[in-house]
């Protein structure tokens, strides 16, 4: 019932198909793309804001180099303008993959919260670094001045989460990193 | 409906089941299982995917040439995959991140392109979309169950809802547990089938 | 050093097939035979290299420059066809007899996941390997990604044939026998390919 496999039959359909749905790819594209930039705007906000003392008007994504590599901050500020808290976003290399934490750092140089961004840990283990409440509320109010940016197994300050240390010192030199490319910034 | 328009449609849910009879579509189906809610929606995604490109393919079969009907259904199957896609990240951001790389692999679902080829091209439209309704659901249900079963062992939970705490057997949600569950639910599924 | 954390992450820790459920199909469906394993594992090493390489390629140089990336999928699976045919028609001269063996399994390496799924990962995801840096691959990582990946996936193949053959021979309930009793082999051998994370 097909229509004949001549050459000409054969280039015509498969080029005519092609443009068709590239057409209709383009305009979908083009109709969903600030749909798409709207819906990432707002993930990224809300990651930001998780870290960040309530208040303040967000500013546009700075590049800055954490841990060795490229990566953005974001500043908080204060209705006078002045900055009221740092969001650093820092990727290390976790268990499973890349583990990405976004640092949220007040001027006085102390951590104010962390929250994960991505991660590819096991479940029930290094996934836990998102839902082990004790985990993540020690990085609440963290005073690296005072306490060592590392698990304790390593002569550190940080409890690290049973049976990941692995994840558990990722997520510690994500944040490690977050603090020295703060002072960096704060030293410009 | 006609009798056989019903039977179209229904003997995608046990005669010709997708993943238990068939054994198409594995991939996603062992990936994206690891709790009720993922299957549910890749099987949903699949569907949109299967209706839609059953129908169109069905309607343009007369016309295309035999020895390029494979390109030609293959760009149609990654146009909507591709459509999908978009409304995805826009719309259902979670989802999106969750299912990850298995919504494009949705263009090398052997399911989607098997029927397009076994029945949308033999078939007038209205039965190609409701052979891709119901191979659709039968998938569907198959991801659904095979997600509950996964979520229950492996977290204790049933589409969130958790009711035990901490967690269950772990094996469940990671690789293993998926070829495992699988592997018992079609012994499961073939006796209920043999029964019916 | 890095390439040799890229083949032993791709082969043994993210095993492509046991740990990531790419190439599921075709995996259960030649599996029951080492013969036919051992070809389909190099007919697929063969195209998922190659189709890493072109499609890598066309995405640096055609596609982002030119703002057309809502056609990666489209053209990726384009590119895939095309090769598992002009696979199709090298091997069909010179080894007719494989040809035969693998008889319907060849065109479907166009549907395989694992050759879309590595495909499109190198190109959107970003790795670390060995506790290195999270960046994407540039070209010569991603060949030899690719590549390993294939390894894996034939490694795996392989194995699990040869436990299928074995499975014949024994004596397993009757409602077990075939595709279900595979299916709970597979899970095992996946849980012993868990063992290897952590190695790199």
């Amino acid at each position: 019932m097909a229509a004949k496999s001549n050459l000409l039959n054969m280039a015509l359909c498969l080029t005519s198909v092609c443009l068709v749905c590239s057409a209709l790819l383009g305009g979908m594209y083009a109709l969903t793309a600030e749909p798409i930039a709207k819906t990432n705007a707002d993930i990224l906000r809300a990651s930001v804001n998780a870290v960040l003392p309530e208040g303040g008007e967000l500013s546009e994504a700075v590049p800055v180099e954490v841990g060795g590599q490229a990566s953005e901050y974001y500043i908080s500020k204060s209705a006078d303008g002045t900055p009221a808290a740092y969001a650093i976003k820092s990727t290390t290399a976790g268990f499973g993959g890349p583990l990405t934490v976004m640092v949220g750092i007040t001027p006085d140089g102390k951590v104010y919260n962390t929250s994960v961004l991505s991660h590819a840990e096991t479940p029930g283990l290094g996934a836990k670094c998102t839902e082990d409440e004790h985990f993540m509320t020690q990085f609440k109010g963290f005073d690296p001045s005072q306490k060592i940016l590392t698990v304790k197994k390593d002569g550190g300050d940080v409890d690290a989460i049973t049976a990941s240390t692995i994840t558990s010192r990722a997520y510690s030199l994500a944040v490690k990193n977050a603090v020295d490319a703060f002072k960096t910034i704060k030293g410009e | 409906m006609s009798k056989r328009k019903l039977d179209i449609f229904t003997k995608g849910f046990f005669k010709e089941n997708p993943t238990f009879v068939l054994l198409l579509g594995m991939c996603p189906t062992l990936a994206t299982t690891t709790s009720a809610i993922n299957g549910l929606s890749m099987g949903l995604a699949t569907l949109f995917v299967l209706v839609l490109s059953n129908i169109v393919i069905s309607a343009i079969a007369p016309v295309v040439p035999d020895k390029v009907h494979i390109p030609v259904y293959i760009v149609v199957i990654a146009t909507f995959v591709t459509i999908l896609q978009f409304a995805m990240q826009a719309y259902t951001p979670d989802m999106y991140k969750t299912l990850g790389l298995f919504i494009p692999l949705i263009v090398v679902n052997c399911i989607v392109l098997g029927r397009a080829e076994a029945f949308a091209s033999k078939n007038g439209i209205v039965d190609s979309a409701l052979d891709g309704l119901g191979i659709g659901f039968g998938f569907t249900m198959a991801l659904t169950v095979l997600g509950m079963v996964r979520e229950i062992l492996g977290s204790g939970s049933v589409f969130g809802w958790k009711f035990i705490s901490g967690d269950g057997l772990l094996v469940f949600i990671m690789a293993p547990g998926a070829f495992i569950a699988l592997g018992y639910l079609m012994v499961l599924f073939n006796k209920i089938a043999k029964k019916n | 050093m890095e390439y040799f954390l890229i083949i032993i992450s791709a082969i043994f820790v993210n095993n492509v097939m046991l740990a990531q459920f790419l190439g599921t199909c075709p995996f259960l469906g030649v599996s029951n035979k080492l013969s036919t394993a051992t070809g389909m594992s190099g007919a697929v090493v063969f195209v998922i290299t190659l189709a890493t390489l072109v499609t890598y390629l066309i995405n640096k140089y055609l596609l982002v420059p030119f703002g057309l990336t809502f056609l990666q999928t489209i053209a990726f699976i384009l590119v895939i066809a095309t090769l598992v045919q002009m696979v199709e028609i090298v091997l069909k001269k010179i080894s007719p007899s494989l040809y035969q063996a693998l008889g319907i399994f060849l065109p479907l390496i166009t549907t395989n996941c694992a050759v879309l799924g590595v495909a499109l990962s190198v190109v959107t995801k970003e790795f670390t390997f060995g506790g290195g840096a999270a960046h994407m691959l540039n070209l010569g990582e991603s060949v030899v990604y690719a590549f390993a990946t294939a390894i894996g996936y034939g490694m795996a193949l392989i194995i699990f044939a040869g436990l299928r053959e074995h499975l014949e021979l024994n004596d397993v309930p009757k409602q077990f026998k075939g595709v279900p009793i595979a299916l709970i082999t597979c899970g095992i051998l996946a849980m012993a390919f868990m063992g290897f994370s952590g190695l790199v």
